[in-house]
């Protein structure tokens, strides 16, 4: 039997603004769900004449117009569970997921231990499913401890549920190391995820190289750190015939070299996150260490770029980069703090200021933290059709809030958004077609 | 009787230069005149910070920094503490903000701060109810080393309008450099930087300064010749080859000099390397070296800082009431 028992009766939400990217729906419609899946949707489902109507027995859910909208897919994210449970825990995470409309996350390899082992991998998806909240998968890590020298045992994790294989935070240097984690991984056909910093360029930099590092003092971290690592692993990749993927690309150099990649037809894909299309490293302002992340916040030519590669394609997914840090080890001098911002609850409402901004379609930009993602990770989700999973979220793309972190979900409150007025915020969110999530003011 | 506030100079911290305006620095340079001919007079005490406490809060080992705080608070009648704090209790993390809260619970009225990372100062002036010197942050500002070389050249050349001055040596490192850069350059001095391109920070000509890579050039016509402390264990970064290329190349001597104004000043902000920044016949060369006198002109700075910082602390506290 399951944890969460689904709903006994049939449930139908109607008057809804129905957003599906995987088949370019976006109508005035209905959804009907039938126990954990969806059973029909469509527009005008259940419309009669100005009314409502719905199937005998069922209940009705009035969406009032909002957006009815797949669950979002958030392919990058770090739980501090097991290891730093101060941070984060399986259960703040989950809870901070569906607070941001998130029904699906793919947990980062950097626990302590290390993802490099079936066992871990399943103690995450046993306490995430008893959690209960979003549906958590993991990457594995690519390489044993995720210290980039002997490869993990990619094959055995595959099958305990890992759904792709990256060092996570720290980048796979050794280029040999890196070739042979690409052979390895595609004789299995599993993607590989690289987070492409140099470290030799990068080490000891605390922002992004340029006159805001010069004026603050501090050392700087090139933007060629990051494009030097996507051009050799390009090469890498066409060498071993495997697919690889990019995160959190930054860059206007890297994303170059990307799309002259993915020109010539290599099986090279990427994703950014929030802080590299909507902030700069002018939001380090006087030494702010919530904006300092990895890779560092960039230039506003950097910035552009990145939204023209999301407009153009080159970019395939958006990810929260969710990294959770208390303050313990924030609130120090500049260099001395970590890495690294939190994100699920920011992601939906950044992403749409891409719409708001007349940069991208609403459903265009839907697209990047659903149907794009979850095609990346190859799971059933981020998509709403007869027969999937209930995983969806209602939001008003509308509505204004201003960021506040210490009253977002995560357990650490290190967003790089605090304080931004933002637009638009999940209502409600349904896993299997329960509701794990309402927004406060819309309880009452 | 708290001293009368200073108008001109109205900043509760001095965290850096960058952002005062050239009046305030003018304030704070007159002021510091005044305490010149104190400080050369037989009698050099004054009760102007009697009852204040000053923390000198040093998380980096600096003798002389430190000291001239000392005597500059010392010499105003304040009482002085000295707090140093080794830099391996400092990767533990939290030191800076827990100390900066065990200090603060003891109410003084100043903290100086040495720390070894940027930005260190503006964060503890966020935690303390005192005014916050920064004594020199990791490679940001060191803003009284700033105004003590500023003294130094008005009382020389009696302006630093219209001079051009070249800062020399390891830039990206240099928290005197920067913190001269926006003095001077707001002061309407022109500021050029010479120094080997591994250095020169990144884009550092957005500071207002000119970059030159070859000393004769870059020294072209200057009024001032500013050297700066080669940190030599920066060696091991492969900055450049050897203390004895780095000398052939930016070392000063009399025959890099030569293309200098001929009344150029020499001015180093210690402890100098002889025979790798700076050649020793250079250093001594009392007719021009003005390095001694810097070291002088520290300790009235100094003074004219403590004073006005308590002065305008008095302010806030009255308007507290």
């Amino acid at each position: 039997m399951p944890k969460h028992p689904s709903p006994s009766r049939p449930t139908a939400y109607v008057n809804a603004r129905l957003l599906d990217p995987a088949s370019g729906l976006d109508a005035l419609g209905g959804l009907l769900v039938e126990g954990e899946k969806i059973a029909a949707i469509g527009k005008d489902l259940f419309r009669d004449g100005a009314r409502w109507r719905v199937p005998e027995g069922a209940a009705e859910v009035d969406c009032r117009g909002l957006c009815l909208a797949p669950g979002l897919v958030d392919m990058r994210v770090l739980s501090g569970e097991p290891g730093e449970e101060h941070k984060e825990t399986l259960d703040s995470l989950g809870h901070a997921a569906v607070a941001g409309g998130v029904t699906s996350l793919v947990c980062l390899p950097n626990t302590t231990p290390v993802i490099d082992d079936m066992s871990v991998a399943e103690f995450i998806a046993r306490r995430a499913r008893k959690v209960g909240m979003s549906k958590a998968y993991v990457y594995g890590a690519a390489t044993k401890g995720a210290k980039g020298v002997e490869l993990a045992e990619m094959g055995l994790l595959a099958e305990a549920g890992a759904l792709a294989f990256t060092d996570g935070l720290n980048a796979v240097a050794n280029a040999r190391v890196m070739k042979n984690a690409l052979a390895y991984a595609s004789s299995f056909d599993l993607l590989i995820v690289q987070h492409a910093e140099e470290p030799a360029l990068a080490q000891g930099g605390a922002m992004n190289a340029g006159a805001r590092a010069t004026r603050l003092g501090l050392s700087g971290i090139p933007a060629a750190a990051e494009a030097i690592m996507v051009e050799r692993d390009i090469r890498l990749a066409e060498m071993t015939g495997a697919r690889l993927h990019f995160a959190h690309v930054s860059t206007a150099e890297s994303l170059a070299a990307i799309r002259r990649a993915k020109d010539r037809g290599l099986k090279i894909t990427c994703d950014t996150a929030p802080p590299y299309f909507a902030l700069t490293e002018a939001d380090v302002g006087d030494y702010r260490t919530f904006a300092k992340l990895s890779p560092p916040l960039r230039s506003e030519d950097d910035r552009r770029a990145v939204v023209a590669a999301l407009k153009d394609g080159t970019i395939d997914a958006v990810a929260s980069d969710h990294i959770p840090e208390d303050e313990e080890v924030k609130r120090l001098p500049f260099p001395q703090a970590a890495f690294g911002g939190i994100g699920l609850e920011t992601l939906l409402p950044i992403t749409l200021e891409l719409v708001h901004n007349r940069e991208l379609a609403m459903l265009d930009a839907l697209r990047l933290v659903t149907a794009a993602p979850a095609k990346l990770m190859r799971l059933a989700a981020g998509e709403l059709a007869a027969g999937r999973p209930a995983d969806f979220v209602l939001f008003d793309p509308e509505r204004a809030w201003q960021v506040d972190a210490d009253k977002l979900h995560s357990k650490s409150k290190n967003s790089p958004f605090d304080g931004r007025a933002v637009q638009g915020r999940a209502v409600a969110t349904y896993v299997d077609g329960r509701a794990v999530f309402a927004a406060e003011s819309d309880r009452r | 009787m708290p001293p009368a506030p200073f108008e001109g100079f109205a900043h509760r911290h001095l965290l850096g230069i960058e952002g005062l305006t050239a009046s305030e620095i003018a304030v704070l340079l007159d002021r510091s005149e005044s305490y010149v001919e104190l400080n050369r007079g037989a009698a050099k005490k004054q009760a102007t910070l009697d009852g204040r406490t000053i923390v000198n809060l040093f998380f980096e080992s600096s003798t002389r920094t430190r000291t001239s705080f000392e005597l500059a608070g010392k010499r105003l009648g304040a009482d002085i503490i000295n707090m140093s704090v080794s830099t391996s209790a400092i990767k533990k993390g939290e030191t800076l903000i827990d100390t900066a809260m065990t200090l603060n619970a003891m109410h003084p009225d100043v903290l100086v701060l040495r720390h070894p990372d940027s930005g260190a100062a503006r964060l503890l002036s966020d935690k303390v109810n005192c005014a916050v010197v920064n004594a020199g942050d990791g490679s940001h500002e060191h803003p009284t080393q700033a105004l003590l070389d500023a003294l130094t050249i008005r009382r020389r050349k009696g302006k630093l309008e219209g001079l051009r001055v070249a800062i020399c040596g390891d830039i990206s490192h240099s928290r005197v450099a920067r913190s001269n850069i926006h003095l001077l350059t707001t002061m309407g001095a022109s500021v050029r930087l010479i120094a080997p391109r591994t250095l020169v920070p990144s884009r550092v000509e957005t500071l207002g300064a000119e970059v030159f890579h070859d000393m004769a050039r870059g020294l072209e016509g200057c009024d001032i010749v500013m050297m700066l402390r080669l940190q030599t264990e920066r060696m091991q970064s492969a900055l450049f080859p050897s203390l004895r290329e780095y000398f052939r190349f930016y070392g000063l001597d009399y025959d890099k000099l030569a293309a200098a104004k001929p009344d150029a000043l020499i001015m180093h902000p210690g402890p100098m390397n002889r025979g790798v920044e700076i050649d020793s016949l250079v250093a001594d060369d009392f007719g021009r070296s003005v390095i001694r006198e810097q070291v002088e002109m520290g300790v009235a700075v100094r003074m004219a800082v403590l004073e006005i910082l308590t002065a305008n602390l008095a302010r806030t506290a009255q308007k507290n009431l």
